[in-house]
């Protein structure tokens, strides 16, 4: 770096190359809360779907699964599960789980959940499934 | 050491290596469950080892920016630390938090776990890496307040320079987007979308900052450069950092439910967050060739070099290979992801906070450098760990690209499970590599308990 270039000038390029782009991104932040209405289904949430996602939360699903893709990735995409297995084939699958696992297989924790508790999280898992995330993932695999 | 009171660094770097020892341990319990599926279960389920290995990996690194923060700035402003007691009762509180945590992790359920600490008064558990029970959060941002108000009240009564600058707007930044992980709405894309406020703009964002200034902390001890030509570097650093950074955060709104928009600014930004790496690999190499003395502690300039070097291909070279939205669509969530997180975590984070131990640790403990027998272990370390992690990063690749190749490209995608048991060989050989890490990790502790003639401070 050439003398002519001076701390001081070094310094006040970050400063106000930080506050700008930190400006633009409150901007386009700004822009899409604007935008999410027409792309979250808001309007389609409920109780239940927001008691879904405490089960989700509270359990640590995220430890093992991901959700359009992001958490762990020891266990299977769960935001479009609901298209690989249907409303009833989630149900059963979490209903199954042995509770000493399965002898050599990743195994998923048998968590006992009521009925009630399980259609709150298909309704969630269904929700999450409507969400225009750009279609991805790119096939039902997930 | 030049200010008695950088003596409360010491624990907090203890405390440091302790804790990255526990994160090592359950990375290799997790990295055998990937292979074994059952080994620990019910036990120890992988969300819970995962937990853990996560967790401790943000604490331990906490732990070294404090610890490091205390010890470099008395001796940037010139001054003993406005209060040497608040930092040991803080270490104290921060240690035992930490503890209980995963031992409430390890102990019960989650659920049972959210129950017992107050998850249902504001609900912000069970979101990755944000997991910790709302008492510990709250510790955390108390933690963060009184340290920050003991460093900042440090710099204000001595000397400002531009390193304990740039590091106290990294640490304020990293305390202040820490409170996004209580906005936890019910609408998952708002969640996620804010999320990430904490995530990237601190991996991504101001701990950058504290990289930076720790790197420019000491290449100027053990380099001898004028302090003029590495605060000017520094001060480019940062700015190429924020610049591409902040917008960067885009990457990570391809799929999420957020506009379209977001695939080219995410791409374009994050495109250039290389560039801030590489600049920080230029900058080490250069001050080193430009040394004006030879500092006995070579283990630390090692460090020094060594971090520049892999936060670029981890963050840098690694976060590019699946950064643009073509790319990314094929590649989101899968071990590709992992690759890059793990030589990235290590390159940039880990290597710092190694870099200012083997720096500050001997002058803590009286001398200015190790013994040779002791820096030679410490090196051979170096090379152990830092090799393991690119070997642990190569073979999830080759995984990732099966992964994507299997599960995702092909025209009869494979469901998620078989293509795991397909790319199984690659596990084992990250495991194995894991191994090697440990091995590395534990030459690394042997290498505080060799004697032999040291360096005079």
């Amino acid at each position: 770096m050439s003398g002519a270039f001076t701390k001081s000038m070094a310094r006040n390029i970050f400063y106000g190359g930080t506050v700008f782009f930190f400006l633009l991104f409150l901007a386009l932040s700004f822009d899409t809360l604007s935008q999410l209405p027409k792309r979250d289904m808001r309007a389609n949430m409920t109780p239940q779907i927001a008691e879904g996602k405490k089960l989700w939360e509270t359990h640590n699903c995220i430890g093992c699964h991901t959700l359009l893709g992001e958490g762990a990735y020891f266990a299977p995409e769960l935001g479009n599960v609901v298209v690989r297995y249907g409303d009833e084939g989630v149900k059963a699958f979490i209903q199954s789980r042995p509770k000493e696992g399965i002898p050599g297989r990743r195994s998923m924790p048998q968590f006992n959940f009521t009925d009630e508790q399980l259609n709150a999280i298909v309704a969630f898992l269904k929700h999450v499934n409507s969400i225009n995330t750009n279609n991805w993932p790119p096939n039902s695999q997930g | 050491m030049q200010y008695k009171s950088q003596a409360v660094a010491k624990p907090y770097f203890i405390a440091a290596i302790g804790l990255f020892v526990g994160q090592i341990l359950f990375g290799l319990i997790m990295g055998l469950q990937y292979v074994l599926g059952d080994f620990l279960f019910p036990a120890i389920p992988f969300n819970v080892a995962r937990m853990v290995h996560t967790n401790l990996l943000i604490v331990w690194l906490l732990f070294g920016f404090m610890g490091g923060a205390y010890f470099l700035i008395p001796e940037e402003s010139e001054t003993e630390l406005f209060s040497p007691k608040l930092a040991l009762i803080m270490f104290w509180i921060f240690l035992v938090a930490g503890a209980a945590t995963i031992v409430g992790y390890l102990a019960v359920p989650y659920a049972t776990l959210a129950e017992l600490t107050g998850n249902n008064i504001i609900e912000t558990m069970g979101r990755e890496f944000l997991e910790q029970p709302l008492p510990t959060k709250v510790g955390i941002v108390a933690v963060a307040l009184v340290f920050l108000f003991n460093i900042t009240m440090t710099v204000l009564k001595g000397k400002k320079t531009a390193i304990s600058l740039v590091l106290l707007i990294g640490l304020w930044g990293l305390a202040v987007f820490y409170l996004f992980s209580f906005y936890n709405p019910a609408n998952v894309v708002l969640d996620k979308f804010f999320w990430w406020w904490t995530v990237h703009l601190w991996v991504e964002g101001v701990w950058e900052l504290i990289l930076g200034s720790f790197l420019a902390f000491v290449l100027i001890k053990t380099t001898g450069v004028d302090r003029e030509v590495i605060e000017k570097w520094l001060y480019v650093i940062v700015t190429l950092t924020l610049i591409s950074g902040i917008i960067g955060t885009g990457h990570h709104y391809f799929w999420i439910g957020t506009p379209e928009y977001w695939q080219w600014w995410g791409s374009i930004f994050s495109a250039l967050e290389p560039i801030p790496f590489f600049a920080m690999t230029v900058f080490a190499f250069n001050m080193v060739n430009r040394r004006r003395r030879e500092h006995p502690n070579k283990a630390a300039v090692l460090w020094a070099l060594g971090t520049g070097v892999m936060a670029f291909l981890g963050a840098g070279v690694w976060g590019f290979l699946h950064t643009l939205a073509p790319v990314n669509y094929y590649t989101h969530g899968t071990q590709i992801t992992a690759a890059h997180g793990h030589m990235a975590f290590y390159g940039a984070y880990a290597m710092v906070n190694l870099m200012i131990i083997s720096y500050a640790m001997p002058i803590l403990r009286g001398r200015a450098a190790n013994s040779n027998r002791s820096q030679v272990l410490e090196m051979w370390s170096f090379w152990l760990m830092t090799v393991s992690i690119v070997f642990i990063t190569l073979f999830l690749t080759a995984a990732g690209i099966l992964q994507v190749w299997l599960q995702r490209v092909s025209d009869t995608p494979l469901p998620f499970m078989v293509a795991q048991d397909k790319i199984a060989l690659f596990y084992w050989m990250r495991e194995w590599a894991g191994v090697a890490f440990l091995i590395g990790l534990i030459v690394y502790i042997t290498s505080f308990f060799v004697s032999g003639e040291e360096k005079a401070s």
